[in-house]
């Protein structure tokens, strides 16, 4: 066991030396934004399909578009906590320009260059369009500001070297879609991109990144008991009717009800159009089986 | 005068093999509960749906059911030491025995929603779209907090 720790610091010794290089943010250009025009309506839309107010509004609280922050994440790594993203200027983001949250929300960089911890999941809004985080930056900045400060994490060493997460990245993150788009482009988005479904519902490697050769195989809970069920279709039966409805109403085909976090993922798409419920059930439904 | 109903059935469901484990009693009668509030849940939203035809006389009774069992008294099916961290086969989380007040609202939250499903399914099938939105955000609002996946 020492041993193992030994060689784990070792690790995070080369990998901060040699690995400068790969572990140094990598920022988006700018230009690419020029002449865009946020509308905070359309924003409404990316903001509830993306999630954000399920990890940033305070536990507990009811007003779930007050993003104080605090949702606890607990991993194998420690404890994370979501931050506040209020337009508050000193607590939460309201001094950001809108580079430092494209960078913060598509790579994983912080205004002052530090690596976020992917218990944010960037690394599936790394593919959101621009026009979609344009408009969500402009509905963002129409919400109350909370001026509770960030909780910081709870993480232990090597883990809590920022830059160590540059060398996650390198390896793991990676803008490619992993299914076919088919005719459904807006069901991979949805699911892939803005509603990060894989998150919860694929197995990850020791070092936390997930097994694409699972996709949507299930996994366990990571907040404790029990497991997240597959959604590939060796393991889930359903319709695309049936997903879609699932989705609106929390119900499944045996009226059982929706529980656990997925009861966010259904409150918030209970809010979208039904054609992006059903673009997401059509992807669901073409997922390839897993052969165990 | 549905409890008796309510009574009968829950005894059915206890009845079946497949939950003939060697679960305390108050956990096979949670759960038996839990499986008539689905079954009825079933009928109203199969309609509502449109997948099977409306039938008023079938969604008030199953309305009323829901009502049945929403009048049953929790006391005796939730005693100390039934939590999913104490005993297998239970989705129970603890946080439900530090928390019983809230615990005891969101279940009269439920019986609120299935009263005015009782008081509107029986008048058409428009009525039922809504009043199953009320009640699945009812059963959502406890499962999230206090039952675990399995
Ligand atoms: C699964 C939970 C989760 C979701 C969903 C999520 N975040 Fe976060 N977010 C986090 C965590 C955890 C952090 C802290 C990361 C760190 O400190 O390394 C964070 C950090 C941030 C930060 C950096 C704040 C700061 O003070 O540095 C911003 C900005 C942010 N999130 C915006 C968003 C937006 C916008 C969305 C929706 C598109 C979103 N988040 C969705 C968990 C989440
Ligand atoms: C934050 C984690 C999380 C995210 C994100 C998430 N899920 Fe889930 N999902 C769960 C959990 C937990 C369950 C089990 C729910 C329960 O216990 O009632 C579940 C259950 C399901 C089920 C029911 C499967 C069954 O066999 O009962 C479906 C379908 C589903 N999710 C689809 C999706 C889709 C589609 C998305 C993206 C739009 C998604 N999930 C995103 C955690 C998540
Ligand atoms: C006040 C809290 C609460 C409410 C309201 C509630 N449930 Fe549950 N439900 C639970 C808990 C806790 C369990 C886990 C019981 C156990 O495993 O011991 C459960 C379990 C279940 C089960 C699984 C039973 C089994 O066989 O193990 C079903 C099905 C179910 N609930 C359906 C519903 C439906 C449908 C509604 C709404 C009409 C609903 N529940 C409302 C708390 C609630």
């Amino acid at each position: 066991m020492r041993s193992f720790l030994k060689l784990l610091v070792l690790a995070a010794i080369v990998g901060a030396g040699i690995g400068l290089w790969v572990t140094a943010p990598n920022r988006v250009d700018a230009a690419r934004f020029d002449g865009l025009t946020g509308d905070a309506a359309r924003g409404e839309t990316v903001f509830t399909a993306a999630g954000c107010a399920s990890c940033h509004h305070a536990k507990g609280s009811e007003d779930k578009l007050l993003l104080t922050g605090g949702m606890e994440f607990v991993s194998d790594f420690g404890t994370f906590y979501a931050p506040n993203i209020s337009p508050h200027p000193e607590a939460g983001i309201g001094g950001w320009s809108f580079e430092d949250f494209a960078n913060a929300v598509t790579r994983g960089v912080s205004p002052e260059g530090q690596h976020y911890y992917p218990a944010f999941p960037y690394t599936a809004y790394t593919k959101m369009q621009d026009q979609d985080l344009s408009d969500l930056w402009a509905y963002m900045q129409t919400l109350d500001p909370s001026d509770v400060a960030s909780k910081p994490h709870d993480v232990g060493f090597p883990f809590n070297i920022r830059r160590s997460v540059g060398g996650w990245k390198f390896l793991f993150m990676s803008d490619d879609y992993v299914i076919e788009a088919a005719d459904n482009e807006r069901g991979r988005y949805l699911v892939e991109t803005l509603a990060h479904c894989a998150e919860c519902h694929t197995p990850r490697n020791p070092l936390g990144a997930l097994d694409k050769a699972r996709w949507m195989g299930g996994a366990p809970n990571p907040s404790g008991s029990g497991t997240i069920p597959a959604l590939t279709p060796d393991k889930l039966d359903w319709s695309a009717a049936d997903v879609a409805y699932y989705l609106e109403s929390g119900f499944t085909p045996s009226f059982d009800a929706v529980g656990g976090h997925m009861a966010e993922v259904v409150e918030n798409f209970a809010a979208l159009p039904a054609e992006d419920r059903e673009a997401v059930a059509a992807y669901i439904k073409a997922l390839p089986p897993l052969d165990e | 005068m549905k409890t008796p109903f309510a009574a009968l059935a829950l005894l059915a469901v206890l009845g079946t093999p497949a939950l003939a484990q060697d679960l305390p009693q108050p956990v096979k009668a949670r759960q038996g509960q839990f499986n008539i509030m689905a079954l009825n849940l079933g009928v109203l939203g199969g309609m509502a749906r449109g997948t099977v035809e409306y039938d008023a006389e079938a969604a008030q009774a199953a309305a009323d059911s829901l009502v049945a069992v929403s009048s049953l008294s929790q006391g005796a099916m939730w005693p100390d030491g039934t939590d999913d961290g104490s005993i297998a086969g239970t989705r129970a989380k603890a946080d439900i025995w530090g928390n019983m007040d809230d615990f005891t609202s969101k279940w009269a939250d439920f019986g609120e929603a299935a009263t005015a499903m009782a008081a509107a399914a029986g008048t058409g099938r428009d009525a039922l779209g809504p009043n199953m939105g009320a009640l699945g955000n009812a059963c959502k609002a406890c499962h999230d907090t206090y039952r675990a996946p399995e």
